[in-house]
């Protein structure tokens, strides 16, 4: 499996990096791109920007261990991870995850899977600069739940079912 | 026991510093006991670590609990859930 895991805090072509991810190849039949962006307001209001923090070193090892993970459940023939760091404006790029695999099943999961566990495991760390001042934004239970629902405990369960 | 000890993002800003070396007092073997005894060590520690159970914890860059035991640990970090992605 072809993997790059990359941090920067410039943003990236999407384009570019799904055609470095697959140019030449013809075992791929499936390529899932996932883009988070920068939303133009939080709660309603409108934001001027997000800037990003994170814990150099462990942030790369964790997206891949869950990489790694990735490909234990599903048969992929490459992923690519950029995740970026410091200010990022609204309409901006943030983060982009590219599965590639034979069929379109095992890429669309496992880009789903990298995503729900990014949010909840990686340590980034977004903080949102509106007019009245900065504030750290709150991690949601929403995106823990959504990272659960992979488990290996629990789909290990409901296996045995 | 000297540690290495890193703070992120509000956790960071509320101790006031983004990293420190510190001297561990005997008797301190969990994370959680860690943190207590950080709380105790200043009114900055203490609004940085007063709702612990909140805070998360990494021993060598990977992710612990909070009852994991820190002998033998080079460098503790704390900081908030994460909200990446």
């Amino acid at each position: 499996m072809k993997v790059t895991v990359r941090l920067q805090s410039e943003p990236f072509d999407a384009a570019v990096e799904v055609a470095r991810l697959a140019s030449g190849r013809t075992d791929i039949g499936a390529l899932v791109t996932f883009t988070g962006v920068c939303r133009g307001s939080e709660d309603g209001e409108p934001i001027a920007a997000l800037t990003l923090e994170h814990y150099p070193g462990m942030a790369e090892s964790e997206i891949e261990r869950h990489v790694a993970e990735a490909n234990k459940r599903w048969p992929l023939l490459g992923v690519t991870v950029v995740h970026r760091y410091g200010r990022i404006e609204p309409g901006e790029n943030i983060v982009l995850v590219v599965t590639a695999s034979s069929h379109r099943q095992e890429a669309f999961a496992a880009a789903e899977f990298l995503m729900d566990y990014l949010k909840t495991y990686a340590p980034f760390w977004k903080q949102v600069d509106k007019a009245d001042g900065k504030s750290w934004v709150d991690a949601k239970a929403i995106d823990d739940t959504a990272a659960e629902r992979w488990s290996v405990s629990r789909g290990g369960h409901e296996a045995a079912e | 026991m000297n540690l290495k000890l890193r703070y992120f993002a509000w956790v960071r800003e509320r101790v006031g510093k983004p990293e420190e070396t510190v001297e561990v007092p005997p008797g301190i073997a969990t994370v959680a006991e860690l943190m207590t005894w950080l709380a105790s060590r200043g009114e900055e520690y203490a609004h940085a670590f007063n709702n612990a159970k909140i805070i998360r914890a990494a021993i060598d860059q990977k992710h612990v609990r909070a009852d994991a035991l820190i002998k033998g640990a080079g460098e503790i970090a704390f900081f908030p859930p994460m909200t990446g992605g």
